[in-house]
């Protein structure tokens, strides 16, 4: 292979953003007929990396070579022009449209008058669904086509031009079993065509079955390539995770309490199945695993936010039902959810409004508002947290993300849960931020809460927890204590390499 | 000063700006335009401008409220009229003939009930069934306004009675009693809406729906509730205008939901929820009504005044939109 022109080259691209080195000098290259795994944690650089090869960043450094011949890349549509398609993770299609319109949208041949020339249309569509080998026809309306199918007709798409590399990013997420047999026999074609493939995956199975190489980023920065037929799991982890972290930072050192929580066989339609874990009081739990896997979904539940269609769950031994979050909130249970600003806040009101939304009925003189109490409530817990605003007036949308998530935070706690369940605790926070928050979710635990934290990014699982669960489409894989747990047996339960292949 | 607290004071501060300008604009304009030798900022004339003003400032309190919730209500205009006749019907029924005056209070009653039965009925199908409020009081703009003409055909249904309208008719400190009755409620939303539990989950509601029932507030019940007080608010506007003018026309009250609407829009409320006051709908209210009297005194016709009004309401939208992209510096993605 070194002696040919790949087919698109990455020449040390830097991305920075305030405060963070995004990409620092990254490289990356991918020959023609190659499938190119691109591999590293949330947070990596994968998608800002994509981000600027789709021409929706522009890099401060660096060179995007297509074949033989540099180019800028200002728009994902110029991308495409260049030969550069992305199959994004989630689709975008119209769907009262058939696949033919979808497939060809804004470039539908035409006739004079500007009428659709729909005979051309279907024949050029139906030449290439025949590639693809698909069992639906031009003129099926896309709403009609399985998740899978209407991937297909993403992937038709790309193939109406000259593609010289396709970008997959984590394309079996929504895909079953024979799916994705299906997908993988559309790269083979593609690849026997001469394409060059980036296929973005945690999933290691996968990747051992369709790449040939592998590239990993780390924390912004390339840490090198592997070819696929050479490497293992063991070192593929060892490249994504670098150091060693220090594991005795997560110990509780204080007592762990009785059990706050339990769940038992807790299912809810495909979303998760036979969910069984516990809580106890002064506990950290986290609930590790990919995008997906069904963690948001327990903490809704738990919440009241979603009907379990089987199982139970305990607080402090007896069985309950809860029916909303009104009922969840009375019952002790808090959730800070995992879209701070689409779920957790009032954006348009002020930092004390949201500190005491939920309790406000509770505090009232007459008919009023008791602001006096509510202004106690919020010096007391900005005092508590550290939270760093001007006043109560301020509006909580113009505060930083460190703080808007402790006024979250904040919130629940002047309600005094048992059980307060974090959802990415620290998702678009500074890293400053981060540490305080991590400090924060311990501190709590050591006071006497249960308290559940759900991520999607190892160190924050491995650094706050006391347990960890780990989650693979649905199901619980296995509970780690903090002295078991090593990050490759992590990666490995949540990529689903352990699990049983009947999911 | 904090960022954006600049573009704040300008948005709340704009429609009484206006206001100013649009009277300073009357004044001098009919010195050289009016066909009458009496100024535009005549006591009296100043004073029947708030009268005039009750019957949409009343129900555009209470769409205030209902568009902070995030809700829309158009069957104000058809709920304003069917109090109406119940109102001013209710005192013929043979049942209350012995009562003399003492009928008054009971016709209130039964119009007043009206208004809140059919608001709450409003709120309780968008509560239970989901549907949007705007299709869902569509609906009930087209079924009441049918109920209306139901009552008395293309009749217009009829009842004078003196006292009321001595009533209606009288002035207390200078001011109408319709004018009293405006002051009144906008007094009292303003206390629900800033200083009472409900108020404050009604704009968080309609600022983030998912946020506020995260945080265990009840929807449902809050929408309904504003609802009821816009129903009311709606009846109450009739009984005031009708009790002085004892007659009423089916068609009474059509295109209310409209003005409502382009009054609360003036003073800010946004349609989208979450934010509004209602002083500035009642700013927005004085300055249709103020431009509506203004274009007449220099001689503009109603075509003219709606045309003007027209321009003026997108004019003012635009406006809005430009304070509010400023300042605004988003990662463009």
């Amino acid at each position: 292979m070194s002696n040919q022109t790949p087919a698109l080259r990455l020449e040390g691209i830097v991305k920075t953003f305030p405060g963070v080195r995004a990409l620092d000098k990254v490289s990356f290259s991918v020959m023609p007929g190659e499938v190119h795994a691109l591999m590293g944690e949330n947070g990596a650089g994968k998608s800002t990396l994509m981000k600027v090869l789709g021409g929706i960043y522009q890099p401060e450094e660096g060179r995007i070579i297509v074949g033989e011949q540099p180019v800028v890349m200002t728009s994902p549509l110029q991308a495409k022009a260049k030969g550069i398609v992305f199959i994004h993770q989630e689709l975008s299609l119209a769907e009262e449209l058939t696949v033919a319109e979808n497939i060809y949208l804004g470039e539908l041949p035409k006739k004079s008058f500007g009428r659709v020339d729909w005979q051309q249309l279907y024949a050029q569509t139906d030449e290439i669904l025949g590639r693809l080998k698909v069992g639906f026809d031009a003129k099926t309306k896309v709403g009609d086509l399985s998740i899978a199918n209407q991937q297909m007709v993403e992937i038709a798409r790309a193939l109406t031009v000259e593609a010289k590399a396709v970008i997959f990013d984590e394309p079996t997420a929504s895909l079953t079993d024979a799916e994705k047999v299906v997908l993988f026999d559309v790269i083979e074609d593609l690849k026997a065509h001469g394409v060059g493939i980036i296929y973005i995956s945690h999933r290691m199975e996968e990747i051992f079955k369709i790449t040939d190489r592998i590239s990993v980023l780390r924390d912004g920065h390339y840490r090198g390539t592997l070819t696929t037929a050479e490497t293992d799991e063991d070192e593929i982890t060892q490249l994504m995770i670098g150091r060693k972290l220090d594991l005795s930072r997560n110990a509780s050192h204080h007592e762990i309490g009785d059990i706050a929580l339990e769940v038992r066989n807790l299912s809810c339609g495909k979303l998760f199945r036979n969910i069984s874990f516990d809580v106890r009081r002064g506990e950290v739990v986290g609930f590790y695993g990919l995008v997906g896997a069904g963690r948001t979904e327990i903490a809704e539940t738990l919440f009241g936010l979603r009907e379990p269609s089987g199982g139970e769950i305990l607080l402090d031994g007896q069985p309950t039902v809860i029916h909303s979050p009104a009922d969840a909130i009375a019952k002790g249970i808090s959730l800070v959810p995992e879209d701070r600003k689409g779920q957790g806040l009032i954006l348009g009101m002020n930092c004390r409004d949201n500190m005491t939304l939920p309790q406000v009925s509770d505090l009232k003189a007459g008919p009023f508002v008791a602001e006096g109490a509510e202004i106690a409530i919020f010096d007391q817990y900005r005092d508590r947290l550290d939270i760093r605003t001007p006043g109560w007036k301020q509006l909580v949308g113009n505060l930083s993300g460190g703080n808007q998530q402790k006024i979250v935070i904040g919130k629940w706690l002047s309600m005094h849960p048992n059980v307060l369940i974090v959802d990415e605790p620290t998702r678009g926070i500074d890293v400053g931020s981060k540490s305080e928050i991590h400090n924060l979710i311990r501190e709590l635990a050591s006071q006497g809460y249960a308290v559940i934290v759900i991520s999607s990014e190892m160190p924050e699982v491995l650094h706050v927890s006391d347990r960890i669960v780990a989650m693979f489409s649905g199901k619980i894989i296995r509970t780690f204590t903090s002295e078991e747990v090593t990050e490759d047996n992590l990666i490995q339960a949540i990529s689903g390499i352990t699990s049983d292949k009947a999911a | 000063m904090e960022p954006g607290t600049l573009s704040t004071f300008l948005k709340r501060g704009a429609i009484w700006g206006f206001i100013v300008l649009e009277l300073i604009f009357f004044s001098v304009a009919g010195e050289y335009l009016s066909l009458s030798d009496k100024a535009f900022m005549d006591l009296d004339n100043m004073l029947l401008l708030f009268k005039q003003s009750a019957p949409i400032g009343i129900i555009a309190i209470g769409m205030t409220i209902v568009m902070i919730n995030g809700n829309i209500d158009l069957s104000v205009g058809a709920t304003f009229a069917l109090s109406a006749v119940v109102l001013l019907d209710s005192m013929t029924w043979p049942i209350f003939a012995g009562l003399g005056d003492g009928v008054i209070p009971i016709a209130w009653g039964l119009a007043l009930m009206t208004g809140m039965l059919l608001g709450a009925l409003n709120g309780l199908i968008v509560w239970k069934t989901g549907v949007d409020a705007f299709i869902v009081t569509l609906g009930a703009m087209l079924g009441y306004r049918g109920l209306v003409f139901m009552y008395n055909g293309e009749q217009p249904t009829s009842h004078l009675n003196w006292t009321l309208v001595d009533f209606a008719e009288a002035q207390f400190l200078g001011l109408h009693t319709a004018t009293w009755f405006l002051i009144a409620v906008t007094a009292a939303v303003w206390f629900v809406m800033n200083r009472t539990v409900h108020g404050r989950n009604a704009y968080a509601i309609g600022d983030n729906r998912t946020a506020a029932i995260n945080a265990g507030i009840r929807v449902g019940p809050h929408m309904m509730i504003n609802f009821m007080i816009i129903g009311f608010l709606a009846s109450l506007s009739a009984v005031v205008f009708y009790s002085e003018s004892g007659s009423v026309n089916p068609n009474d009250g059509e295109l209310y939901e409209l003005w409502v609407i382009t009054a609360v829009v003036l003073g800010g409320t946004k349609l989208t929820g979450g934010a509004g006051s209602v002083l500035s709908t009642l700013g927005g209210v004085l300055a249709i009504q103020l431009l509506r009297k203004g274009l007449g005194h220099i001689g503009a016709d109603t075509e003219t005044v709606n045309l003007v009004i027209g321009l003026i309401l997108i004019a003012v939208l635009f406006l809005d939109r430009q304070l509010n992209l400023k300042g605004r510096e988003e990662l463009r993605i």
